[in-house]
């Protein structure tokens, strides 16, 4: 927590909940029977309820996007850069919205919630859920907030990938559509970092194949490794080389095994604080639905066909140094829309930050995206 | 609400353009050009424009703006996919003008296009001088000029022939873009900034 919550932050925030009975097929064959969704709002909603954006979360991300939960928390949400009274997604105009995504670990129901049948944690039994069904559940959330069309849908990377099957599966219910740091679908590449981060928790003695709820442990070393993995991923050379370079941390190499080098401490930083607060089953279970991520299978590998039936307006962005999901991958986007005659506009954004970048505050990202903001505003009906 | 007066080059190519047609422009600035055509002739379409700054003017102004380097070509546009494919006071500053004018012309069905004459008296002025011409125009130092494939009109006529490339019609006007008597008859000597519209043969 900062000294005194900043004047552009949206303040203290306390999530909400609903539990849906209605039964939830899933593009993987299983089906939820009854779900929670813990979800945060920002912001007011206007009379029309025209002015509602919903924020899709990434792959370690959850609903708390912006603000604190109590005046003793060190960090904001995610999103603190971008979200608040007068930023870039403004919450004095807009009516944010943003759900922890089903298979979470932060609230909604997901592996280590208690299996009604069972009475047990899920573990492995919880079904293989994937982006459109994240999408669906998000509509039936849009429904009890009465909210028929989202003013905009935003996300970055795999949130990305949910606007666009927001904007393929639900067309008439949202007007904008942002994606930032996205990609149409994973490279073997990708999924090859995936396969990797999934090997090490499962491999994990800790794993039990994912059963450990039952034996009071978890697979802390196979998350952390993951997690490890997944931060190199999220930054670029250049961003290593200025934050750490081959800076030591006592100034003097040891010829041991212990932190050394200033890069290897903020790996394990980043490991220990990330487990204890995520689930493993969790992990695997959003790694994988990135590699499923794939619109255009059922259209031939033809992007161009698989955006038919959106109506949407769009603005993609990506950044230069980023090579989880290059620039091209978001011109294969770009292609796809424009191919369809639709209204999109496209932004690379010169950063070093890597992946990451999308989380930053880069005075040209905030411009572009700023701007396009406006544009949505002026679609809002009070 | 006042309407400023839309700049001379730009009302001539609007007057080129048929109402409700697929624009491409090339290099689109600041989107004034896109934003006049859908306004006056109901135009879609996108601007392609490289630099930040022009990014955020345009998504103001209500433009499809996509950013690349149009050196990289016009591989990601399908062919025959606009009407219009319009490069404004930019087919000097790119890397492969020949290229590109093939380009267009397999994208779109017509191309427009403007730029600055090198063939104008001021800059044959400051040659015979023994100078780099900088006229207004051209307004740029031979060291940090935009510039690299300057040309007169005699020249990109020449080109077009080269490619099989059909112009249709060729205006040529003074540094505030203003149409005369003299520009029509002496182009190549007294216009500052030439303008065809052209299509395939």
């Amino acid at each position: 927590m900062p000294e005194r919550i900043p004047s552009d932050s949206v303040g203290i925030v306390a999530p909400q909940r609903h539990h849906f009975t209605e039964p939830l097929a899933l593009v993987s064959g299983g089906t939820l029977p009854e779900y929670e969704l813990v979800y945060e709002t920002y912001g007011r909603l206007n009379a029309s309820r025209t002015n509602a954006i919903l924020v899709c979360h990434a792959l370690s991300g959850n609903h708390h996007v912006a603000g604190y939960h109590s005046p003793e928390d060190r960090k904001p949400g995610w999103w603190e850069n971008l979200i608040g009274p007068g930023k870039t997604i403004d919450s004095d105009r807009f009516f944010v919205v943003c759900c922890n995504n089903l298979g979470g670990c932060h609230g909604s129901t997901g592996p280590a919630s208690s299996n009604p049948q069972t009475d047990r944690p899920f573990g492995p039994d919880f079904p293989i859920v994937s982006v459109p069904d994240w999408v669906a559940s998000q509509a039936r959330l849009a429904d009890i907030l009465e909210i028929d069309r989202w003013a905009a849908v935003i996300g970055g990377s795999l949130g990305g990938m949910q606007v666009l099957q927001w904007a393929i599966d639900y067309p008439q219910r949202l007007a904008h559509a942002v994606i930032i740091a996205a990609a149409p679908k994973l490279t073997a590449q990708n999924i090859a970092f995936n396969e990797v981060a999934r090997q090490a928790i499962i491999t994990d003695p800790e794993f039990h194949d994912g059963r450990y709820y039952d034996h009071a442990t978890e697979p802390r070393r196979g998350l952390r490794l993951a997690r490890m993995l997944g931060h190199i991923t999220y930054l670029s050379d250049d961003i290593m080389r200025e934050k750490f370079g081959r800076d030591l941390r006592e100034g003097k190499v040891n010829f041991d095994y212990g932190v050394e080098f200033e890069v290897e401490s903020y790996l394990r930083y980043q490991a220990d604080t990330f487990v204890g607060g995520f689930d493993a089953n969790t992990y695997l279970l959003m790694t994988k639905a990135l590699d499923y991520f794939d619109p255009a299978a059922l259209t031939g590998g033809d992007l161009a066909a698989a955006f038919k039936p959106v109506t949407a307006d769009s603005l993609v962005i990506s950044f230069t140094s980023d090579w989880r999901f290059a620039p091209a991958r978001s011109r294969e986007i770009v292609k796809a829309l424009h191919d369809n005659d639709l209204n999109v506009s496209y932004a690379e954004i010169k950063a070093h930050h890597g992946h990451d970048a999308f989380l930053m505050k880069i005075p040209q990202y905030l411009d572009v995206f700023g701007a396009y903001m406006e544009r949505i505003v002026d679609g809002v009906t009070t | 609400m006042t309407q400023t007066p839309i700049r001379p080059d730009f009302a001539i190519i609007a007057d080129w353009i048929r109402p409700q047609s697929r624009v491409l422009d090339l290099g689109c600035g600041d989107g004034t050009l896109l934003g006049h055509l859908a306004n006056t002739k109901q135009v879609s379409g996108y601007g392609i424009e490289i630099d930040d700054h022009h990014i955020p003017e345009c998504i103001r102004a209500g433009i499809n703006v996509i950013q690349m380097n149009l050196d990289e070509g016009l591989s990601e546009f399908d062919d025959d996919s606009f009407d219009y494919i319009v490069l404004s006071l930019t087919l000097q500053a790119v890397r492969y003008p020949d290229r590109l004018l093939s380009e267009m012309l397999r994208v779109g069905t017509t191309g427009i296009v403007t730029f600055p004459n090198f063939g104008h008296w001021r800059a044959r002025f400051d040659l015979l001088r023994g100078h780099m011409p900088v006229t207004r125009s051209l307004p740029h130092k031979w060291y940090d000029t935009p510039n690299l494939h300057l040309c007169t009109l005699q020249d990109f006529e020449g080109l077009c022939e080269t490619l099989d490339i059909h112009i249709e019609a060729r205006r040529a006007v003074d540094h505030v873009h203003q149409s005369s008597l003299g520009l029509r008859l002496l182009p190549n000597l007294l216009g500052e900034i030439a303008l065809y519209r052209f299509g395939r043969t």
